[in-house]
């Protein structure tokens, strides 16, 4: 008889929650207590990944420091549609000043606190800074790069939908190539985002050599919640990237959201791994490994892609793109993965 | 309240904004059919008594499974287990060991005492339950739980049926038969061993209200062969009923079985354990028509049975000693019926035990006025009730399908329309949900998880003695088989659809209460139904 692992749980944890594990075994977004930091009510389209993935994030961070939280948030959908003044949907201390200056602002909130904890006022209250792909790699990266230099005590999260979606879809610095956005070549030989230009600014803020650096996406929550509570238990910068998924960016089924998420890491389309001082200490590896085409294929941004007589070239491109991340970060399938 | 400088609004909050009037579509729980329930003949909620099972607690499994089915420690050993071929699983990885975990149960209960939960109040009514296999006492437990008075009048000096005068120990431990008998027997049900019903009519007159007849099929179907010794020909009935007298049947070192049938196996295996050097199965047919299941076939081969395909017996007890047959060669003709093709071969046999099946013996119903026999089966309506009313039946006697597992539902199904006839009304069974088909599940949450093996028995210990073949499982590996069950079609808690919502949109009832949405807030993206790794949520238009 082959030899089983005693401990078996019908979903492991790949579910939210599990009723055969032990409560604090079960992750933060199972429990009825959570801090639903991002209420109900806010205007996020359907099925927006944006909105999922700032709940998980931030209920996580409030978990992880006994909810002494404050969010200094950039312009962009998570700020437009969680707060038409005067209502919000935050459950928790939040400021938005601008679209470029978020890391700023929380750099000077983290100093205002450091200063009165040495004045003996206030307790440990802890800082987040969060923004959308455009509000971190384009418009807000001086700030951005400055608090990662002067190890300001802030965790920074991008919502990385691959564009600027509050106004309509136009390219970032984060859209991926062949993507099309409102601001690139609609029509011609090769339509969509070029290839060869953008940032990975995971990449660039490990360069800074700062604490901690992760990726994540909507579809492993566990991993996601992992690395938060990992960055609240650090000390300086640390800056996570989550991949969220934009129905209305994307062409993509609001029900597909997460679904994408998982696609975009199976793929190998966005590495899933985490990073300490400048260098990566784990990765998400691939559980079931598919081609690019099984991501590209339900995004209506990509469906000049899958014309009369498809892309093959283009998307051979990507899939080159993709295997190249499976190299460099090591993600292939293995047994017993993650 | 003083508002601060250039502020002229009081902060609010986004529940005043009710972002339910955005959705076109709305999701709702729902409990589908599981493949594995649809399959079972017995009517078990498989994924019903699994999921107490996945959280170790084997009493409240055995509990929810003995509603259907009182006698799981038997099914777990000779169900053909039909639930397994339906299993969703088998599309990830393997089939759930369900026959395997429900003897793990079985035996649980055996082995700690449990009793059935108390019956309903009683209702005074006697209802005659005629045989004491499967499906005798399957409807005698189904209406005892209903407060009905059922006894059971048995020709055979043991109680069981077939399960002990046909299928043989090394499959099915008499102990274990017993246990479970004994279980009926003190939950209420009345027992009248060696007690043959010869007239129905005249015995629904010891105050009876209704009778159900399980009396099975034995009598066993003859081939014209002509046999200069017909000494050597026996029944594969009778050569099994002989194993429970206290002398075994004499077959001889040369045994030879006619028949392609799951008793045909049972016999040849049965005749290698008596003894026999060489134990022969001749059949019309080739494998792949066989009546037989493949795994039975499978092991009376890794025991030594040799199986001539493709030929029929024209002749036994030749020869001076009377110990020869001859036996034809067939041809599959186009039609893929068997044709003889005038080869034949003489064999040496010391004996010839046909196995060609069994009738029904009706003769306790002769004078019964209403009932429609044909092709010596009685004739039932979807209620189990023949063209006499008050009169039911089921098991071997009223179908095709000849299991205990059949029988077993049967018993069930006739206790429940019994029930209601009782009560003067008419059984309708409860419309079946939409099934809870993989397409509808979404399998990545699944840990991987291969169907652990059971520890079969060594393989010489199992060609001489009358030891079962199949061990069991124990705790870890029942638990571990128990919790691949993937629930499908059913809420089992994992909290996905509480998590993935981004709109907050579901509310968590807490443990054992599932889920509920809120409709005011949720926008119908459909996330929760795509993420829901059982399939329980099912997405429909909304209404304007
Ligand atoms: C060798 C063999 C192996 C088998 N193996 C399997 C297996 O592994 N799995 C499986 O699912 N099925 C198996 N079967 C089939 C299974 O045993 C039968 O389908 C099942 O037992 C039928 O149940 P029943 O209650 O209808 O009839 P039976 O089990 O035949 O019981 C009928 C009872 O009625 C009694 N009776 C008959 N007439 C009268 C009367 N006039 N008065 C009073 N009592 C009467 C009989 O004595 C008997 O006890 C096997 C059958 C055989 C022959
Ligand atoms: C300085 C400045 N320029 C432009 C804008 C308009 N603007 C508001 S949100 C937004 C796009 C935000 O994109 P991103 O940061 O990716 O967030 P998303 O909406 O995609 O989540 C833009 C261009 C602004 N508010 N301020
Ligand atoms: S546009 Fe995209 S990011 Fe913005 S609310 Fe809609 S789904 Fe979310
Ligand atoms: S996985 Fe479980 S519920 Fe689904 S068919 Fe198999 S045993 Fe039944
Ligand atoms: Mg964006």
């Amino acid at each position: 008889m082959s030899l089983q692992p005693v401990k078996f749980y019908q979903t492991g944890t790949f579910t939210v929650g599990n009723r055969l594990l032990a409560p604090e075994e079960r992750s933060v977004q199972a429990n009825m207590q959570r801090t639903n930091s991002l209420n109900s009510g806010h205007r996020a389209c359907q099925g927006c990944g944006e909105a999922l993935g700032a709940r998980y994030a931030i209920d996580a961070a409030m978990n992880a420091t006994n909810r002494q939280l404050i969010a200094a948030n950039a312009t962009g959908c998570l700020e437009v549609f969680s707060t038409p003044y005067p209502e919000t949907s935050w459950q928790i201390p939040w400021i938005h000043s601008l679209f470029g200056n978020a890391a700023a602002v929380a750099t000077g909130i983290a100093a205002a606190i450091k200063v009165k904890k040495q004045k003996g006022q206030g307790g440990d209250v802890r800082v987040v800074a969060q923004g959308g792909d455009g509000g971190t790699t384009d418009i807000g990266f001086g700030c951005l790069s400055g608090m990662f230099e002067r190890n300001d005590d802030v965790l920074y999260i991008c919502y990385d939908n691959g564009g600027y979606m509050n106004t309509g879809v136009q390219r970032s610095s984060a859209t991926p190539p062949a993507a099309r956005t409102a601001t690139t070549m609609p029509l011609g030989p090769e339509p969509g985002n070029v290839f060869g230009q953008g940032k990975f600014v995971p990449a660039i803020a490990m360069a800074h050599e700062i604490p901690y650096v992760a990726t994540a996406t909507v579809a492993d929550l566990r991993d996601l919640e992992y690395k938060v509570t990992k960055a609240m238990g650090i000390r300086g910068a640390r800056y996570i990237h989550i991949l969220v998924p934009c129905p209305l960016g994307w062409g993509t089924a609001s029900h597909d959201t997460i679904r994408m998420a998982r696609l975009a890491k199976e793929t190998g389309i966005f590495p899933v791994f985490e990073a300490e001082y400048g260098e990566v200490k784990s990765v998400l590896a691939i559980r079931r490994p598919l081609p690019v085409e099984e991501y590209l294929r339900p995004q209506k941004r990509y469906a000049h892609l899958f014309g009369k007589s498809p892309a093959v070239a283009t998307i051979a491109r990507i899939q080159a793109l993709a295997d190249k991340n499976i190299r460099k970060y090591r993600l292939q399938a293995r047994q017993g993965g993650h | 309240m003083d508002k601060p400088f250039a502020i002229t609004l009081k902060p609010g909050s986004s529940l005043a904004n009710h972002t339910g009037s955005w959705r076109t579509t709305r999701p709702e729980y729902v409990d589908r059919l599981p493949p594995c329930n649809a399959a079972c003949p017995a009517g078990e909620n498989i994924q019903g008594w699994l999921f107490h099972a996945e959280s170790g607690d084997y009493e409240k499994a055995w509990h929810a499974l003995v509603e259907n089915n009182p006698l799981p420690a038997i099914m777990g050993r000779v169900c053909y287990h039909p639930c397994e071929g339906g299993c969703n699983r088998q599309h990830m990885d393997s089939a759930v060991g369900i026959n395997s975990v429900e003897r793990f149960l079985g035996d649980e209960a055996n082995k700690h005492g449990w009793k059935f939960a108390p019956a309903a109040a009683a209702s005074g009514r006697r209802v005659l339950v005629i045989g004491s296999g499967p499906a005798g006492l399957s409807a005698a437990y189904h209406l005892t739980r209903m407060g009905h008075k059922a006894v059971i009048y048995e020709e055979a000096p043991l109680a069981g049926g077939m399960m002990r005068f046909g299928i043989p120990k090394y499959r099915l431990p008499r102990e274990v038969l017993d246990t479970e008998i004994q279980r009926l027997l003190d939950f209420g049900v009345e027992l009248h061993l060696e007690t043959k019903v010869t007239d129905v009519q005249q015995t629904m007159k010891d105050g009876f209200d209704a009778v159900f007849l399980g009396v099975g099929a034995h009598i066993a179907k003859r081939a014209y062969i002509p046999a200069g010794d017909a000494n050597k020909v026996l029944d594969a009935v009778s050569v099994l009923r002989g194993m429970e007298d206290h002398d075994a049947p004499l077959l001889g070192r040369r045994v030879v079985v006619y028949g392609g049938g799951n008793t045909a196996i049972d016999v040849a295996r049965t005749a290698k354990r008596l003894g026999a050097e060489e134990s022969i199965i001749v059949y019309r047919r080739t494998r792949d028509k066989m009546p037989a299941h493949d795994f039975e076939v499978e092991e009376a081969l890794q025991e030594g049975i040799s199986i001539k395909w493709l030929s029929t017996i024209t002749e036994a007890g030749m020869g001076e000693r009377g110990d020869d047959i001859m036996v034809e060669k067939m041809a599959l003709d186009e039609n893929g019926f068997p044709q003889p093709t005038g080869e034949f071969e003489r064999m040496e046999a010391d004996s010839v035990v046909l196995a060609l099946g069994q009738d029904a013996d009706l003769s306790l119903l002769e004078n019964v006025p209403g009932l429609v026999v044909d092709k010596g089966m009685i004739e039932i309506d979807a209620g189990m009730m023949t063209g006499h009313p008050g009169v039911f039946a089921g098991g071997d006697m009223a179908g095709n399908e000849r299991t205990v597992t059949v029988a077993v539902g049967h018993g069930k199904k006739a206790a429940r329309a019994i029930d209601a006839w009782l009560r003067g009304e008419k059984y309708a069974p409860l419309p079946k949900p939409e099934l809870a088909t993989f397409d509808r599940m979404n399998p990545w949450y699944y840990s991987d998880a291969p169907k652990t093996m059971r520890p079969v028995l060594d393989i010489i210990r199992r060609q001489s003695t009358f030891e079962e073949v199949l061990g069991g499982l124990d705790e870890t590996n029942a638990l571990f088989e128990a919790r691949r069950c993937m629930s499908c079609g059913n809420c089992f808690e994992c909290d996905n659809c509480y998590g993935v919502c981004p709109d907050n949109a579901v509310i968590k009832l807490g443990p054992g209460k599932r889920f509920q949405f809120n409709y005011d807030y949720c926008k119908g993206c459909g996330i929760c139904a795509t993420e829901c790794p059982c399939g329980a949520i099912r997405i429909v238009a909304e209404e304007n």
